[in-house]
């Protein structure tokens, strides 16, 4: 059996010290960093997009990707939502007595590849190590800042009719995958989490297209959340069209199963992209010369009628109203 | 294409579309879908928006949480509260409020101990993990998952489990159906019968009421061609007076059911009286611990009991669950019976029929 975390470790003391140097700086370090003052000095240009989240993900590993790749891509794509440039994170850990050291080190080594795959630096951080039982194994928070690249930056508050909706990728991936790694369950084709940093892409986006309205990564609550919170954000209506919304077979079929709807399944590297119409075709060109968002596509309009709702046109023309998520989706019955 | 992309070409709907509003000339039907997943199909496919006028459809007593009493919910409330209990359930009651305005999930913060389970085989494994602790399964649900739970059971006694028990909530469809037709105030046409629920008992249960009432009844799958077709099938029998059951999700139900799944069913249970919310006892319409397996049934083993439950203040889902009233004809609905502050199981289940309307109707208000 492998190393466990002591509370010792969180003491502040030596023995913190060298859970610091061995774990975080080795995996996160870079000259910000390496300083190791009580804040870090930094000289971005304004005006800047700052963005926090806190990750308590169950299992902390999963297929495609861990809570430490999570906690980077996740603040990484906040920061990436406003159309800035992600720069700096921070993050602070909360340990929970007795946690495999093994297990930590796999996951700040995660978090550190993440991080220059993004290319952020992790600037600042802390570590605070609780009893057993106050805490489920990792809680990890990062903080991130970046650079406004574009006015107006894009924003929920901004869609118009006219408007159309892109996606950028199938749905649901990320939520099936952890759904069903909590409960055990497989299925007949592997189902994996799409964890990945989007800034790449969303400058690519809005440096070859400064008219996008609206960028939003559709996490918790998924599309269904997301798009509600458009539209009530900018009080327009929507209306999506089913047929044109891409789901894998493999996760409509596990949902079915588990009587759980893709719609509100969280993403974790997806983009949702309003813009004017007439922008659409360049918008999905630029999308799918990136492997993120190869399978880019519009999914439906932005309108003037029923604002601050979300209508979905079905496969057989007929149409219904999608709503929000009312807590947490459970499995059903029968 | 796949079956089950044929099963929702819309080319092939349309088509049944028209033949339904053919079919229609002349009457309107009031046809009711017995099982909360139809009712959910109905809107989810949008199926409901492109149906003619002349169809109106009820929605039936077909939800497992919806039609659980609320002395049943204050009864495994009042369980939840024991120190040595801990509750296995499926996720649909977690939110399903109690007469006291209670629920699982409130318990559930306040400290009881909840494990929801995707199976009852999981509970049994709660059991095995927590030999000090008793083990209750909440056993709602109707002839779907009451075999499972069955074999739970008969797998309990054969391990020597005693700290497994059941609390047996389950209800029979069929002797619903018949309350429901013998009900003066009711004016079902037609009947949609439940898919799941049929692939258990087959259709010999429902053909004494189909000659009774003379009422057509088809059991239907949950895609959009099946609802459909279930509804001109149900239309052309009423049109020409010849009433009777078809089988028409063959892909899923034999004419015969599951004679295996009934034989464990009726090993471990035996029918009874049950209490439906909004509608009352109905004799012979639940399962009770047949006499071999009284240890597992909590209500024996724990010394629990169920108390008379005034029902909740303005709540209509008694009407609501026998059809006679649509969910947004419910003076509380979407004012203050919401998803967020179910007032009724109606409104929080995922097959509720109100939290469909809720959920899936663009317009909220009375009667559209």
């Amino acid at each position: 059996m492998g190393k466990k975390l002591l509370l010792d470790q969180g003491s502040g003391g030596l023995a913190s010290h060298r859970l610091v140097a061995d774990v975080f700086v080795r995996h996160l370090g870079n000259p910000i960093l390496a300083r190791m003052d009580d804040a870090a000095l930094i000289r971005p240009k304004g005006p800047l997009a700052v963005s926090t989240d806190s990750f308590t993900v169950d299992p902390i590993f999963f297929p495609g990707g861990d809570i430490g790749s999570l906690a980077v891509h996740g603040t990484v794509n906040d920061v990436a939502m406003l159309g800035a440039r992600p720069l700096y994170l921070t993050c602070g850990f909360i340990l929970e007595e007795g946690f495999e050291l093994d297990d930590l080190d796999r996951i700040v080594a995660s978090m550190g590849q993440a991080a220059r795959k993004a290319k952020v630096k992790v600037i600042a951080g802390d570590t605070k190590v609780v009893p057993r039982g106050a805490a489920d194994k990792i809680f990890i928070n990062t903080t991130g800042i970046g650079e406004i690249v574009v006015s107006p930056a894009p924003s929920g508050h901004r869609a118009r009719p006219g408007d159309v909706v892109i996606v950028s990728g199938s749905l649901g991936d990320h939520g099936l995958t952890v759904l069903s790694h909590r409960q055990g369950l497989s299925f007949e084709a592997p189902v994996q989490s799409d964890c990945a940093s989007l800034n790449h892409l969303t400058l690519k986006l809005v440096k070859g297209l400064p008219v996008v309205h609206v960028l939003r990564d559709p996490t918790r609550g998924g599309l269904a959340t997301t798009i509600n919170e458009i539209a009530q954000q900018s009080n327009v209506g929507v209306v999506l069209e089913e047929q044109a919304i891409p789901v894998k077979p493999v996760v409509a079929s596990g949902c079915e199963i588990l009587g759980l709807d893709p719609l509100y399944l969280a993403n974790e590297g997806k983009i949702i992209c309003v813009l004017p119409e007439k922008h659409a075709a360049k918008a999905i060109s630029i999308m799918r010369r990136d492997p993120l968002g190869r399978d880019a596509r519009v999914i439906g309009r932005i309108v003037s009628d029923n604002p601050g709702k979300v209508v979905l046109r079905t496969g057989l023309g007929g149409h219904r109203l999608l709503g929000m998520l009312e807590g947490e989706q459970l499995p059903r019955i029968c | 294409m796949s079956s089950f992309d044929s099963l929702r070409d819309p080319d092939k709907c349309k088509a049944v579309l028209k033949l339904i509003e053919e079919a229609m000339q002349g009457q309107t039907l009031r046809f009711m879908e017995v099982c909360g997943t139809h009712t959910v199909a109905l809107f989810r496919s949008g199926v409901h928006s492109l149906l003619p006028k002349s169809v109106v459809h009820l929605t039936g007593p077909g939800c497992p949480v919806c039609v659980t009493h609320d002395s049943e919910v204050a009864a495994y409330l009042e369980l939840a509260k024991r120190d040595d209990v801990i509750i296995a359930t499926f996720g649909d009651l977690m939110r399903v409020p109690g007469p006291g305005g209670g629920s699982l999930k409130k318990a559930q913060a306040e400290g009881a101990r909840i494990e929801v389970v995707y199976s009852p085989f999981d509970a049994l494994a709660v059991a095995k993990n927590n030999p000090g602790d008793k083990i209750v399964f909440l056993g709602i649900g109707f002839e779907t998952t009451a075999p499972t739970v069955a074999a739970t059971v008969r797998l309990a006694k054969e391990q020597g489990l005693s700290n497994f028990f059941v609390m047996p909530f389950h209800k029979l469809v069929p002797p619903a159906l018949d309350a429901l037709l013998s009900d003066p105030a009711m004016a079902i046409e037609g009947f949609m019968l439940p898919g799941h629920v049929s692939a258990i008992i087959g259709l010999e249960p429902y053909r004494p009421l189909a000659e009774k009432y003379g009422i057509p009844a088809v059991v239907a799958g949950f895609e959009p061609l099946d609802l459909l077709q279930a509804i001109l099938l149900m239309a052309e029998m009423k049109r020409q007076g010849k009433p009777r059951v078809i089988n028409n999700y063959k892909r899923v139900v034999a004419d015969e059911g599951n004679p295996k799944a009934r034989a464990i069913l009726y090993e471990v249970y035996k029918p009874g009286d049950a209490l439906w919310r909004g509608i009352g006892t109905i004799p012979g319409s639940g399962l009770v611990m047949s006499d071999a397996y009284k240890p597992f049934d909590a209500f024996d083993a724990l010394g629990v009991e169920l108390k008379e439950c005034k029902p909740l203040p303005g709540c209509r889902c008694g009407e609501v669950l026998k059809g006679i009233m649509p969910p947004n004809q419910c003076p509380l609905f979407a004012k203050a019976c919401t998803p967020a502050t179910p007032i009724g199981p109606c409104m929080v289940s995922t097959e509720g029929s109100c939290a469909a309307y809720h959920k899936y109707q663009l317009d909220l208000s009375p009667g559209k």
